[in-house]
């Protein structure tokens, strides 16, 4: 199909059938949508268990979180996630060789949110960290003399309470995953930024293509603040607020 | 020497709380140094000195806030099982015995550490549901009539930053009440307060005395000491000075540095 020479920009190349590409960036966009929540969450996880552990593990525990946080932090996540995948899927081949096994097939899925996760686990145990030693040391104090154990206190006190501290750390770390995603383009996983590049190759709209990924991102940004807006109010309900 | 139960005739009260040379060591400061006091069921023990005498580290060494360095404590005769931390101190042996004993001790704090993300009502029905596993509706029913109580049923829904720090103590009683429990713990309940919020507060707990629950109260309030509790404990550098009926202490105390005291805090 020619392009119209009356018009500037081709919007029938965003069309969802063939040969538009609007279905081929939707499937981008959910794919990354996909990458960010599971890397965000084994990132909560990681760094709900790396506060704490640096708050109150033992000597070696607190070692080895510091090791974690720092080298992680330290290196460009490009690198990371080249190292991660590269390095990551010749290691379990290696091992599930010596296993006996033949070659493992990572998906790109797997490799993405772990590689994702286990960067922003290091950024989330600083804000937890921070989080967990904002909360007044009263409000743990008066649940252990009500005698509630200490997994009672972590879930109905010490959480709740440090959430709107955690919040605003939290939010940017999301934001941040959803643009991470498009680190993954490095290694061949069809995230939106790969598509992207693809659909803006074959047909030479670069100008199109890219503004379109670029709203498709700005999108998620916008609908993810206003979820976090919602979450914020939420947490912070017994606060008199300050506005 | 162990405490006395006031000026109660001596029947056969059980004891409520019972501690026995109690030392409480914070690295080469001793902050403790033997202290044995017994509450029988039913007294009410105010708790008085000089700031630094050591007298809010001993009340929350009974519910294990503070763990011993030396000496023991028992809540309705039983001990508190101890081992020691091989450090010379000692640690708690069995923590669910800890939070067993501490689930039917009401703590009123200082500076009433309700919890801050909890309505008023959702703070008295925490422990209760919680802990002691009461439920739902039962919890409910009883934190309105305690709240209604204190005065504070049409707050029951507020958060306690709403409020002012007179009424976050009375619900922080409410929430000590809400547990039903064997003794009160009172660390300074009207220290944090705006002065013309005491009275509200001490009128309260002066009601809870005249029932004759367990009570012990740490408090620089020394008139209401007086009215209320049948027993006072002087503290002075990590010592029981002095201790006696509330009118031998004020009206004929015999060592100096209660004379002193009691001069000073008029």
């Amino acid at each position: 199909m020619a392009a119209d020479p009356a018009s500037l920009i081709d919007w029938s190349l965003l069309a969802f059938d063939p040969p538009g590409w609007g279905a081929v960036l939707l499937a981008g966009l959910m794919n990354s949508i996909k990458i960010a929540i599971g890397g965000y969450s084994l990132g909560l996880v990681l760094g709900t268990g790396g506060a704490f552990g640096k708050l109150y593990g033992g000597p070696v525990t607190k070692d080895l979180l510091e090791v974690y946080t720092t080298v992680v932090r330290a290196v460009p996540e490009l690198v990371l996630i080249l190292l991660l995948y590269y390095a990551g899927t010749d290691l379990l081949n290696r091992l599930a060789a010596a296993a006996g096994y033949g070659t493992v097939d990572i998906s790109g899925l797997a490799a993405g949110i772990f590689v994702i996760g286990v960067v922003q686990g290091a950024y989330a145990t600083e804000v937890m960290r921070g989080a967990i030693r904002a909360v007044p040391p009263g409000q743990i104090e008066a649940a252990r003399a009500f005698g509630m154990p200490p997994l009672l206190i972590l879930w109905r006190v010490t959480f709740p309470a440090m959430l709107p501290h955690a919040l605003p750390g939290l939010s940017n770390l999301w934001l941040i995953a959803t643009k991470d995603t498009a680190l993954l383009a490095v290694v061949g996983f069809s995230e939106l930024t790969l598509v992207t590049r693809q659909a803006a190759g074959s047909t030479k709209a670069y100008m199109l293509f890219f503004c379109a990924a670029g709203a498709l991102y700005l999108a998620l940004t916008l609908v993810s603040n206003l979820v976090i807006r919602l979450i914020e109010l939420r947490a912070r309900r017994g606060w008199v607020s300050t506005r | 020497m162990p405490g006395i139960g006031g000026d109660a005739p001596m029947t056969e009260r059980a004891e409520a709380i019972a501690v026995r040379n109690l030392h409480k060591r914070f690295g080469a400061l001793e902050v403790l140094k033997g202290i044995s006091l017994t509450a029988y069921e039913g007294d009410v023990i105010a708790i008085i000195g000089g700031s630094g005498s050591g007298k809010s580290t001993f009340l929350r060494c009974i519910n294990m806030l503070e763990v011993p360095s030396e000496g023991s404590v028992a809540i309705r005769g039983e001990p508190i099982a101890m081992r020691g931390d091989g450090h010379g101190g000692l640690v708690p042996s069995d923590r669910r015995q800890v939070e067993r004993l501490r689930s039917r001790l009401g703590m009123v704090f200082q500076s009433f550490n309700l919890w801050q993300h909890m309505t008023i009502i959702q703070n008295v029905i925490e422990a209760p549901m919680q802990v002691l596993g009461v439920p739902r509706a039962e919890a409910i029913a009883r934190a309105e009539a305690l709240l209604r109580r204190v005065g504070l049923f049409e707050k029951r829904d507020a958060y306690p930053a709403f409020l002012s720090g007179g009424q976050q103590q009375r619900a922080a009683i409410a929430r000590a009440l809400a547990i039903q429990p064997h003794a009160m713990l009172f660390d300074e309940p009207t220290s944090a307060l705006d002065p013309e919020l005491v009275g509200e507060v001490l009128g309260v707990i002066g009601d809870l005395a005249r029932e004759k629950r367990t009570m012990l109260l740490v408090t620089h309030e020394m008139k209401f000491a007086r009215n209320v509790a049948n027993h006072i404990v002087f503290l002075a550098h990590g010592v029981i000075e002095e201790q006696g009926p509330p009118d031998q202490i004020f009206g004929a105390p015999q060592s100096e540095r209660l004379k002193k005291f009691i001069r000073s805090s008029h």
